[in-house]
C-alpha cells in the first residue's frame, strides 16, 4: 500500500496511508450500474431486471452507507501535495469519462432495439439518467482542475447529461455566490426541492451564459461561436442526441427527454442538500464574508463518498475548490446531513419530512443558534417561519 | 514607483498570487483565456475580479510576489 510521508511545520513527521486507495475503483462502477439491468434482462428475458439499477442506487446504497458507516481516513494537511501528485487518482477520474459514454450509448441502443414494457423502459431510462447525473459529478471533479486535459474531459463528459454549462456556472458562479440569496444553486430554508429545481435549473443556465458572454466580450470574440465553452460541450450533445434520433427513431425522444431531465435532477438534488438554509453574513462594507466550513452540509459515509469522489466532504471542497478528491478532509463539528447523499436525496423528495429533520438541524447549528437572521430563508416563507420559530 | 528611502527606488510588483489556490497573475503575460492582454496591470483588472481558478478569493486577497 502506498504510504505518504511529509514533514510538518513543527518539525514532526506525518505518515499517511490511504485505506481507500483501491476502493476508489468503485467510482468506475458507478456509471456502469444501469448495465446491470440491461445484462440481467438480456440473460433472463425478465423485464424486472430493468428496475434493479434503481434499487442499487436508492435502496442498496443508503443501506451500505448505514452498514459500513463513516470514514476514518483523513489525510494530514502536510501530505496533501504528495497525494495530489499521485497520478493514480487522476487516472480514475479520466477513465470514468469514456465509461459514461459507453453506458449511455449501450442503454440507448438497447432501448432503441428492444420492445420493452413501458414501465421497464421508464425504469432503465431513469436509471441511466441518474447515472449520467453522476457524470456531472465527474465533470465537477475534472472541471475544477488546472490541466487543459482535465478541463476538456469535463466538457466532454458534461455533454452526456446535456449540461455543458455546468462547470462554468459552478466554478465561477456557485463558488463565488454560495450560501447567499443571490445563488440559484443554494437552497433556502422553507423552499421545497421542487420549487428549488424551478429556480436553480434556469438560474444556473443564465448565470453560466452571462459569465461566458463577459469573458468572450473581453477577448473580442462572438458569443455564438466555438470559442464559447458552453457551446463546445453542447455541440457534442447535439451531434450525439440527434444521431440517436436518426438511428433509432421516435423512441429516442422520450428516452432522451427522461434521461436529460433526471440527470439534471440528480445535480439539483445535490445542490439542494449541500447548502440548505446556510447563509454567509455581510460585513460592514456590505460584502459577504468568505465561505467558511460551516456554510456546507457534509456526509462522511464511506460507500457513497467512494461513488462520488468525496463530493460529500463538501466544506473542504468549498474551502479549497481546486483540491483533488483524494485529498479532501473531514472535520468534526461541521454541519452534518447524518446520511450519505443517496439516503438524503430520498428525504429531500418528501418536503414535509425534510423540513421536520433539516430545519431542526439548521437552527441547532452553533453559528445559527436559532437565529433566522443567520439563515438563508425563502422570502415567501419568512413570515410563517418567524411565526413558528421566532426571530431568534 | 515605490520609494523605501531617499535615493532607492523599489519596483512595483507585477506578479500576484491567489493565496487560496496558487493561481498567478503575471502582468507581463496577462491571462489570454480570461481576456486580459499581456501588459494589463493588476490594478486595471475589474473590481469584481475573482480568482479564475478557485473563484473564492477576491482581487484584494491577492498577494504581490515581486
Amino acid at each position: 500500500m502506498q504510504t505518504y510521508t511529509a514533514q510538518r511545520a513543527d518539525g514532526g513527521t506525518d505518515v499517511y496511508t490511504d485505506g481507500k486507495r483501491w476502493w476508489w475503483f468503485l467510482s468506475l462502477l458507478n456509471p456502469l450500474l444501469p448495465l446491470v439491468g440491461v445484462l440481467g434482462y438480456l440473460a433472463t428475458d425478465a423485464a424486472a431486471w430493468l428496475t434493479v439499477p434503481l434499487l442499487l442506487m436508492f435502496v442498496v446504497a443508503p443501506l451500505l452507507d448505514w452498514l459500513i458507516g463513516e470514514d476514518e481516513n483523513n489525510p494530514p494537511e502536510s501530505v496533501v501535495p504528495e497525494l495530489e501528485d499521485d497520478g493514480y487518482y487522476r487516472l480514475l477520474t479520466c477513465a470514468t469519462v469514456p465509461l459514461h459514454y459507453i453506458a449511455f450509448l449501450t442503454v440507448a441502443v438497447f432501448v432503441g432495439t428492444h420492445s420493452l414494457p413501458w414501465w421497464g423502459f421508464v425504469a432503465i431510462t431513469i436509471a441511466i439518467g441518474i447515472a449520467d447525473g453522476f457524470a456531472i459529478n465527474t465533470g465537477h471533479e475534472l472541471g475544477h482542475k488546472r490541466t487543459e486535459l482535465e478541463k476538456w474531459l469535463a466538457k466532454i463528459v458534461l455533454a452526456v447529461p446535456a449540461y455543458g454549462h455546468f462547470w462554468i456556472e459552478h466554478n465561477r458562479g456557485h463558488h463565488r455566490d454560495v450560501a447567499t440569496p443571490e445563488d440559484p444553486a443554494s437552497a433556502r430554508m422553507g423552499e421545497t426541492i421542487y420549487c428549488f429545481a424551478l429556480r436553480e435549473i434556469p438560474g444556473a443556465a443564465r448565470r453560466a451564459w452571462q459569465i461566458e458572454r463577459e469573458r468572450l466580450a473581453r477577448k473580442g470574440q462572438p458569443v455564438i461561436s466555438l470559442h464559447n465553452e458552453v457551446l463546445q460541450s453542447y455541440v457534442i450533445t447535439l451531434v450525439m442526441q440527434i444521431g440517436l434520433i436518426v438511428a433509432f427513431g421516435w423512441i429516442m425522444l422520450p428516452f432522451l427527454a427522461i434521461h436529460n431531465v433526471f440527470a439534471w435532477w440528480v445535480l439539483t438534488s445535490a445542490n439542494y442538500i449541500e447548502h440548505y438554509g446556510l447563509l454567509r453574513l455581510k460585513d460592514d462594507s456590505g460584502r459577504y464574508e468568505r465561505c467558511q466550513p460551516h456554510h456546507s452540509w457534509n456526509a462522511n459515509h464511506i460507500y457513497s463518498n467512494l461513488l462520488l469522489f468525496h463530493l460529500q466532504r463538501h466544506s473542504d471542497h468549498h474551502a479549497n475548490p481546486t483540491r483533488r478528491y483524494q485529498s479532501l478532509r473531514h472535520f468534526p463539528d461541521l454541519p452534518s446531513l447524518g446520511s450519505g447523499y443517496y439516503g438524503t436525496y430520498l428525504l429531500a423528495y418528501v418536503p414535509a419530512l425534510w423540513f421536520r429533520v433539516m430545519d431542526a438541524k439548521l437552527l441547532a447549528l452553533p453559528h445559527v443558534a436559532g437565529d433566522l437572521n443567520r439563515v438563508n430563508v425563502a422570502p415567501e416563507k419568512r413570515a410563517a417561519l418567524e411565526a413558528r420559530y421566532g426571530h431568534g | 514607483m515605490l520609494r523605501s528611502k531617499p535615493g532607492t527606488v523599489m519596483a512595483e510588483p507585477t506578479v500576484f498570487r491567489c493565496p487560496g489556490c496558487g493561481y498567478v497573475y503575471d502582468e507581463a503575460k496577462g491571462d489570454d483565456h480570461e481576456g486580459y492582454p499581456p501588459g494589463m496591470r493588476f490594478a486595471q483588472l475589474p473590481n469584481d475580479f475573482v480568482c479564475p481558478d478557485c473563484a473564492v478569493r477576491y482581487k484584494e486577497d491577492f498577494e504581490a510576489v515581486s
